[in-house]
């Protein structure tokens, strides 16, 4: 993974004094808390219901067992001893003191870390695909782009100030695992005919009130020109993008508004300009520089399979189980993906102790090739390289930490936001709505029977729980002081991206819990076989069959 | 106002004007852009000098003809979350070669000195009361940039590969 040089290290140092003045003059009455505002959410530190909250970047979602301690360090001294791990693979803390963030940030750059454009209206911190480097399906891997983007996009002095946030993923996939399609700009590397590496460039997508998914108005970018198509596409936006109301602000209303062609054309009228000028792409020797960090680590030449394992996967049915939903294929024979569910029944999404995140250190280091770990914008943790020989061990230690919870892609593996119970912003709780549809499918048995199935729960309209791209979607509104939910059926943010569709009439707190249930068993009754996913079997028979259920015949 | 400009206050000559002030012979003026097209040619046969003032949404690309004939091109911050102008300044620069003035006006704030620079504005209209000693400050807070602008500092990638030729 990317190690920071002389030059990285001093402008994250930098960017903390910087940071620690800013907090020493709000504290002393210079600047006013409208002036400090944009300059802490600049640095990922939002003041919610409670406290402060302060969000760390995860770059990529790509870190290692050293800063999985530092966060673990920060959970215990300055938080009440847990973080939360956020849909766009960054890690959260939710109880932290304005005048302690300076020493925090002080104790991440440690550690090459920082909080940098976690929030604000600016190029947030790029995602990508979690198995980036260890999936059998990749093309090119994803990190190296995503850590050039970082670096071009981090104080940029142009586009710091954009009508709205802005949000970068990168695969290099087939399969989308980084949700491309709903993200302002989505990228998928791909090889054209000359087997040159290059960009399909996608923009406009994204979630929030006005949920859309992305475009592609650049089917192949050259690898060499990729940042300065970026800013081509920044730039357009920043001068044309809406400020007057801030919930048309983001680049997908501008899309919408103008249409695709417009801003293909803009973007590329902008492009081809600027080939003429100063260029801001990368010389081939940064390129390569920042592509070495990533090249493939030194993985044993091993056997496709291991006694061991297999013996161990014969006699224990709950690790059987276990690797069926949370081991994944891996590219180099002998080693696998291991996934780490953050969603136990009856648990926070996304929710983890101090002792936890220790844990996946030690193993990380015992057992993950380069100590490391990834992040998902599904809650969870990944362990991208661990050897088949060392499943049963990697089990056996996540177990005795409950973080082995087998359900990853499962009716348990729920995606919610803070929710009501944390943020400012939020109109219903989500993280009581998802602790209580995890404990009514906690059978596991009933899960693997259910199969794939992605539920994604928001507690207002601003969807960080990601519901519009849920299989099932639930969102929470507040209806004359009481909390009322909402359902959706058919999303999805792969590769076959979808908005889902709103069922009807929503459900109370408590109705939202058996509403779920009704569709699942509406599901389980009209597969056309077991192999048939859920979101197979919607698209074949569309809504009506699970409206007659949840609102009796007349409403279907 | 005080004005702000290669890091000292100095003195301002330019007088701004609005929509229907009358330009004066001999005072330097800022119009706004709008009245600049409108009025272009009777503007750039007066005696005053002439600079434009920028609001956001103004089309930049309009002045790129006429940019040798204007010594000041101020581009507003109406607030400073409004971040257009920082386009405005860098395509002056970068695409259209503008070497005058380019004058930050409304919201300006330290916060932003930085990168306002960086996207080619080098001068600065600000409220009396600003310490000036603290926008110099701001200006020691970072040692290295990412990426390339309008200005004239190496980035880091380009550093850093100098540094290894000049190792080797």
């Amino acid at each position: 993974m990317y190690r920071y040089d002389e030059f990285d290290a001093t402008l994250v140092r930098e960017r903390v004094s910087q940071f620690r003045g800013q907090v020493a003059r709000r504290v002393a009455g210079e600047l006013t808390e409208d002036e400090f505002k944009p300059l802490r959410l600049m640095n990922g530190l939002y003041l919610q219901i409670h406290a402060y909250m302060l969000r760390v970047a995860i770059p990529y979602g790509t870190f290692d067992a050293r800063q999985m301690r530092k966060l673990a360090h920060i959970a215990r001294v300055y938080d009440k001893g847990y973080g939360h791990f956020t849909t766009r693979q960054n890690i959260q803390f939710n109880w932290i003191k304005l005048d302690e963030t300076p020493d925090i940030l002080d104790e991440l750059a440690d550690v090459e870390m920082h909080a940098i454009q976690t929030s604000g209206n600016c190029i947030r911190n790029t995602t990508a695909d979690p198995y980036a480097g260890a999936a059998v399906d990749e093309v090119e891997d994803p990190r190296a782009w995503a850590e050039i983007i970082r670096q071009w996009s981090s104080f940029h002095p142009e586009f710091s100030f954009l009508p709205r946030k802005f949000k970068i993923a990168v695969t290099g996939a087939t399969h989308d695992r980084a949700a491309v399609r709903v993200h302002d700009i989505g990228l998928i590397a791909k090889k054209n005919e000359a087997g040159e590496i290059g960009f399909e460039v996608m923009v406009g997508g994204g979630q929030g009130r006005t949920p859309m998914i992305a475009k592609t108005i650049r089917d192949f970018v050259p690898r060499d020109h990729l940042l300065s198509y970026l800013e081509a596409v920044l730039r357009v936006y920043n001068m044309l993008g809406r400020r007057d109301n801030k919930y048309k602000a983001r680049i997908k209303i501008l899309v919408h508004e103008v249409g695709v062609e417009e801003i293909r054309s803009l973007v590329e009228a902008e492009w081809e300009a600027m080939q003429k000028e100063t260029s801001v792409d990368l010389p081939t020797a940064e390129r390569d520089r920042i592509a070495s960090y990533f090249s493939a680590p030194a993985f044993e030449v091993l056997a496709d399979t291991d006694r061991g394992f297999e013996a161990r996967r014969f006699e224990d049915r709950d690790f059987a189980a276990w690797v069926r939903s949370n081991v994944k294929p891996h590219r180099q024979t002998g080693y696998a993906i291991v996934d780490i569910s953050l969603k136990p029944t009856g648990g926070i999404p996304g929710d983890i102790t101090a002792d936890q995140m220790d844990t996946v250190a030690d193993i990380a280091d015992a057992f993950a090739v380069g100590s490391e770990i990834r992040a998902t914008y599904q809650q969870n943790l990944v362990l991208p390289h661990v050897k088949l020989s060392d499943l049963p061990a990697v089990y056996d230690r996540l177990k005795a930490a409950e973080l082995a919870t087998g359900n990853i892609g499962l009716a348990g593996d729920i995606i919610a936001c803070p929710g009501l119970d944390y943020c400012n912003l939020a109109n219903a709780r989500s993280i009581p709505i998802a602790q209580r549809i995890s404990e009514r499918f906690a059978d596991l048995n009933r899960q693997f029977d259910i199969g794939p199935l992605e539920i994604k729960i928001s507690g207002c309209i601003n969807a960080c729980g990601h519901h519009h791209v849920g299989h099932i979607g639930i969102l929470g509104v507040d209806r004359k002081g009481e909390e009322h939910y909402q359902l959706t059926l058919g999303g999805r943010a792969d590769e076959a991206a979808a908005i889902g569709r709103i069922t009807g009439p929503g459900f109370s707190y408590d109705g939202i819990i058996d509403a779920v249930e009704t569709v699942v068993e509406t599901y389980l009754a009209i597969r056309a076989n077991p192999e048939e996913r859920f979101i197979d079997t919607l698209d074949r028979v569309g809504q009506d069959p699970f409206k007659e259920r949840l609102y009796g015949a007349k409403a279907a | 106002m005080a004005l702000i400009k290669d890091g000292k206050q100095v003195s301002d000559q330019w007088l701004t004007a609005d929509a229907d002030t009358p330009v004066q012979p001999d005072i330097p003026t800022i119009v706004p852009f709008a009245r600049f097209i409108a009025e272009r040619d009777s503007l750039l046969r007066s005696q005053a000098e002439i600079g434009v003032k920028l609001s956001p949404g103004d089309d930049v690309a309009a002045l790129a003809g006429d940019l040798d004939r204007l010594k000041v091109i101020a581009v507003d911050f109406p607030a400073f979350t409004d971040g257009r102008a920082y386009s405005y300044a860098r395509l002056l620069r970068q695409r259209y070669g503008y070497r005058g003035e380019i004058r930050a006006t409304g919201n300006v704030l330290r916060d932003q000195y930085l990168f306002m620079l960086r996207a080619g504005i080098d001068a600065f209209e600000v409220t009396d009361k600003t310490q000036i000693s603290s926008w110099i400050d701001a200006l020691e807070e970072f040692s290295h940039y990412y990426q390339k602008a309008s200005d004239a500092a190496q980035p880091v990638w380009a550093k850093r590969h100098t540094t290894v030729a000049a190792a080797e």
